[in-house]
Order: structure tokens, then C-alpha cells, then sequence
């Protein structure tokens, strides 16, 4: 069994961070079966280019247990009262909180672009900027994984996923206790007021390891019906076709 | 061809070179700048929103097509008694308070502008005071207001409280949206219009603004 509890600044490569070009077109309403014309083709490029120049990730992750997260996932008092997060971190084997950034030149180029007019690119990087975050993401969970994995802990039955304020009944506000917590200022994300990470392209969040069925849920929550996305569905089989 | 269809052709592929050259030709051809304008590239904007709209083309199409827009607007500013483009109505903008999301916010404004109307963007995080203080000095006959979380979508509703208070609702009409932004909400706190995406928005700030 392991003992030290971990926490780490994650270094990550632009080179380690793997785009996919389908979920940037998807954000860009794009649908995958139509096609496109090769100013959309050159704008993705360029927009490709100038995240590796202008990007700066940054990752965070720090192990946490499940009575200390009880009092980080309740926050402000303000969480749906039934949520999926709220009876799958209970069954957790472990837990490790974390927040990513690319950070803030990304933001200001895009903001540049469109002053320059050059709006095409400017909201095609924005989507790679988007894609880009969620996959520093994924590169801080697999981290974590490869962490535990080195004490033996994840066997084939192991499901990791990520939760984060905000989604899934988990209020925004749950930020607040997450970053008093974690300390995300250590990679230069700060929180305001207003519960929104700075710099934009940052997402925070709880890594809950278990056995793969306590991440199964069925989406018939109160808010589930107000839910425009439904990306639970494609997480939970995507975790189960592994 | 004649010019003005060029204009548009070119408006609709996109290409701001051959708009900015065509442009500079009807100029010297003597055609109004008020007919370039209207008959070559808002019609070529309009057609644009219409294909986006039936998912004939995608976002950057559109985006593409905004900026040859704005490169022949460009070329007609100066042409204009007082510098101005003629409008069909002002509307000031912005992200709310406490909110620094403002990609959706500013394609609506690029639509908005190229639909013909002339846009205040007030950028992000803006207080409700700045909403109604500048709308009244630059008399617009509309605010839109952009939030992408819930937590600021409260500010919507202080804007219009403020409205209120100082009796320009009616005077002044609200337009809100943001991805969890509904069209309930928008009842609920007394908004006038909600808007989905940016080519709804145009419809709807026409609507209020009587241009349909
Ligand atoms: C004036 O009149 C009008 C009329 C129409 C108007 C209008 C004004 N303003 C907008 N419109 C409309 O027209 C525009 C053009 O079509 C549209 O504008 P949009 O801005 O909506 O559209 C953009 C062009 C494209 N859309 C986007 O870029 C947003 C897409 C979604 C999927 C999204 C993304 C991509 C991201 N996010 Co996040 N994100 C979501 C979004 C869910 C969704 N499906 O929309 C949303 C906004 N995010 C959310 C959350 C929770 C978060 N995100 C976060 C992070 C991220 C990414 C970094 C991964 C990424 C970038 C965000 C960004 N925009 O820069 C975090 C916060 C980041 C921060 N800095 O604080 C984090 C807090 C998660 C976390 N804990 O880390 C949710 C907010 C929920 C809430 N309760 O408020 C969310 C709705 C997802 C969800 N739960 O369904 C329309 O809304």
C-alpha cells in the first residue's frame, strides 16, 4: 500500500500534447462527414502553429482523501442535492485534485486576431486552445495514473475519470475550497470572484480512481434534463471499451 | 458580372483582396457608396447567413466572409458625410461582469455588423452601469449582453433592473446569450430577446429594432 501522498507540478511538452482535429472542427460546427475547403484546411494549420508558439502548459495534481474532498465537493453548500459525483467519490480508491492551464498569450493572441479582423483564425485557434486544454488535462490524469501505477494500485478493473465544478450538479462555486486546497496560484491560475479561473483556458477538478463500475450512472438527474451536451454517455463507454 | 454581384461573389469565397479590388473599382465607377454597400456587401454578408443557417457552409466560412466585409467597409468609411457607414441601428455589447468568455460575443457582434448595424463592444467583464451609461451616450436602441456561466448570469438581470429604474425599458431593448443561457431565463428576468447562436441574434435585434 502506498503512503506518501502525492503532489506534482506537471511539466508538459507542447510535443506531448495530441490535438484532435475532429473535436476543434466539432467546436467549430463542423460535422465530420461534410466536407470542407481547403481555407478551413490552411486556417486549422496556422491556428496548429500558433498554439505551439504561443502555448505554456502547466498542470497540477495533488492526491486527496475522501474526507478532506467531502468538504472540498461541498463547498459553498450550493451542489445539486442528488449528483453522480456525490456517490462515486465515496467508492473511490483514491482521489487527487488538479488544474491545468495553457496559459494567458494564447488568450491575448486570439484577443489580437480579432482585432485585427482576422476572425476565422482567431476563433479556429480559440478551438484549438479549447482542445488543447482538455488534453493537458488528460496528460496530468494519465500522470497521476502512472504515479499509482508504479505502487501497483490500478489493475485492469480500474476506471479513471475526471469530474469538474460545474458540471453534473457539482457547483461553480466548488472552486472556491478546491483552490484553497490544491493552491493552483503554484502553476499561475487564480480564481475570481465570480468563480472563473485566469487565465480562460484552465479547468480544475477531481481525478477519482475505483473500480470502473462506480463511475456508472444513468443520466436521470433533476439537471440532467437542462444538460444541452450529454458527454457523460461518451465518457462512461468510452471508460468501458477500454 | 456587373461590380456589385463581384463584390458579393468575392464576399462569399471569402476573398478580401478581390473585395477590397472591386470595391475600389465601383468607387471609381461612381456608384454610391450607399448602393456598394447595400447591394454588394451586405447582400453578400446576407446570402452568407442565409447558407450558414441551412448548414450549407461553416463557421469560418462565414468568419472569412465577415472580414472581406469589413475590408470593403474599409474603403467606404471615408466616403460618408461625417465618416459614417449609415447604420440600421446601434447596439452596444458585451461580456458581463465578472465574465471573460468573449469569443460567442464577439461572433455575434462581427454578425451584427455585417447585417448593417453599428456595434459598441464594451468587451468583457463589464460593469451594468458601463451597459446603460454608454448606451445612453451613444443612444443605442439595444444592449447585448454574453455570459458563459451561471455564475455571472445574474448581472443580466441587474442591467435590466437598472433599465427600469431609470424607465428607458422600451427606450432601450436587452438581448442576452451564452451558452446556459435560456430563453426561460430570459423571461423570467424581463429581457426582451434571447438569442441561440449569432445568426439568431441578428433576427432577433432586427425584430426589436422593427427591421423585420
Ligand atoms: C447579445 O446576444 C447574444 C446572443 C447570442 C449569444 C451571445 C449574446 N453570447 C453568446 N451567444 C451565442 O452565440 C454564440 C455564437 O454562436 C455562442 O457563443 P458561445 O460562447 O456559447 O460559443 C462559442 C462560440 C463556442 N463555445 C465555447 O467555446 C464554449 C464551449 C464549451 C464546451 C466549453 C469550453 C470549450 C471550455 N470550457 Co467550459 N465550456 C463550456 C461550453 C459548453 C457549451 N456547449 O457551450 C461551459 C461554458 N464551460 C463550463 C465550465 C463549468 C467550465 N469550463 C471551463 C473550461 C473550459 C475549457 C478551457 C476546456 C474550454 C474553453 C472555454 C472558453 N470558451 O474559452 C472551466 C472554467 C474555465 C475558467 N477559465 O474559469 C469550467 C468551470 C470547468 C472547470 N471546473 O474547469 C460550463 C459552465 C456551466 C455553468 N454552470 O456555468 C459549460 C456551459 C459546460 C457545461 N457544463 O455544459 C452562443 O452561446
Amino acid at each position: 500500500m502506498k503512503m506518501k501522498i502525492i503532489r506534482e507540478i506537471v511539466e508538459i511538452r507542447i510535443s506531448d500534447i495530441k490535438l484532435e482535429k475532429a473535436n476543434v472542427f466539432k467546436n467549430q460546427d463542423i460535422p465530420l462527414n461534410r466536407e470542407h475547403s481547403l481555407k478551413v484546411e490552411t486556417l486549422f494549420t496556422e491556428a496548429m502553429e500558433l498554439f505551439i508558439e504561443f502555448s505554456h502548459p502547466k498542470g497540477l495534481v495533488s492526491e486527496i482523501p475522501i474526507p478532506e474532498f467531502e468538504v472540498v465537493y461541498f463547498g459553498e453548500g450550493l451542489n445539486e442535492k442528488k449528483t453522480p459525483l456525490d456517490e462515486i467519490f465515496k467508492k473511490a480508491d483514491y482521489l487527487a485534485l488538479f488544474a491545468v492551464t495553457i496559459g494567458e498569450k494564447l488568450s491575448q493572441k486570439i484577443g489580437e486576431l480579432f482585432e485585427l479582423d482576422e476572425f476565422a483564425l482567431g476563433s479556429m485557434l480559440d478551438a484549438v486552445a479549447s482542445e488543447g486544454t482538455e488534453k493537458v488535462a488528460d496528460i496530468v490524469e494519465n500522470r497521476f495514473s502512472e504515479l499509482l501505477a508504479k505502487s501497483d494500485e490500478i489493475t485492469s478493473s480500474t476506471g479513471i475519470l475526471r469530474y469538474c465544478p460545474g458540471y453534473c450538479g457539482w457547483h461553480m462555486s466548488g472552486q472556491k475550497k478546491l483552490f484553497e486546497f490544491l493552491h493552483p496560484e503554484d502553476i499561475g491560475v487564480t480564481l475570481l470572484d465570480s468563480y472563473l479561473m485566469k487565465p480562460l483556458k484552465s479547468i480544475s477538478g477531481v481525478i477519482v480512481i475505483g473500480e470502473k463500475e462506480i463511475h456508472n450512472f444513468i443520466d436521470s438527474y433533476a439537471f440532467c434534463s437542462q444538460c444541452k451536451t450529454h458527454f457523460c454517455r461518451d465518457r462512461i463507454s468510452e471508460l468501458f471499451r477500454e | 458580372m456587373d461590380i456589385l454581384n463581384k463584390i458579393s461573389e468575392h464576399l462569399q469565397l471569402g476573398d478580401d483582396e478581390k473585395v477590397r479590388i472591386f470595391t475600389k473599382e465601383a468607387i471609381k465607377a461612381k456608384i454610391s457608396p450607399k448602393e456598394i454597400l447595400n447591394n454588394g456587401l451586405i447582400f453578400g454578408m446576407d446570402i452568407i447567413g442565409k447558407k450558414y443557417k441551412a448548414h450549407e457552409i461553416f463557421l469560418p466560412d462565414v468568419l472569412l466572409a465577415a472580414k472581406a466585409m469589413y475590408a470593403g467597409m474599409d474603403l467606404l468609411r471615408p466616403m460618408f458625410i461625417k465618416g459614417g457607414i449609415p447604420t440600421i441601428g446601434k447596439v452596444v455589447i458585451g461580456t458581463v461582469q465578472g465574465d471573460l468568455h468573449d469569443i460567442g460575443k464577439n461572433l455575434v457582434g462581427i454578425m451584427l455588423k455585417g447585417a448593417g448595424f453599428e456595434v459598441i463592444d464594451l468587451g468583457n467583464d463589464v460593469s451594468p452601469s458601463e451597459f446603460i451609461e454608454i448606451a445612453k451616450k451613444e443612444d443605442a436602441s439595444v444592449i447585448g449582453m454574453s455570459a458563459l456561466l451561471t455564475t455571472t448570469m445574474p448581472f443580466m438581470k441587474i442591467v435590466i433592473d437598472l433599465l427600469k429604474e431609470e424607465r428607458l425599458i422600451g427606450k432601450i431593448k436587452t438581448i442576452i446569450g451564452g451558452a446556459p443561457v435560456t430563453e426561460e431565463f430570459a423571461r423570467e428576468i424581463g429581457a426582451d430577446a434571447f438569442g441561440y447562436d449569432s445568426i439568431n441574434a441578428i433576427e432577433k435585434v432586427k425584430g426589436l429594432t422593427g427591421m423585420t
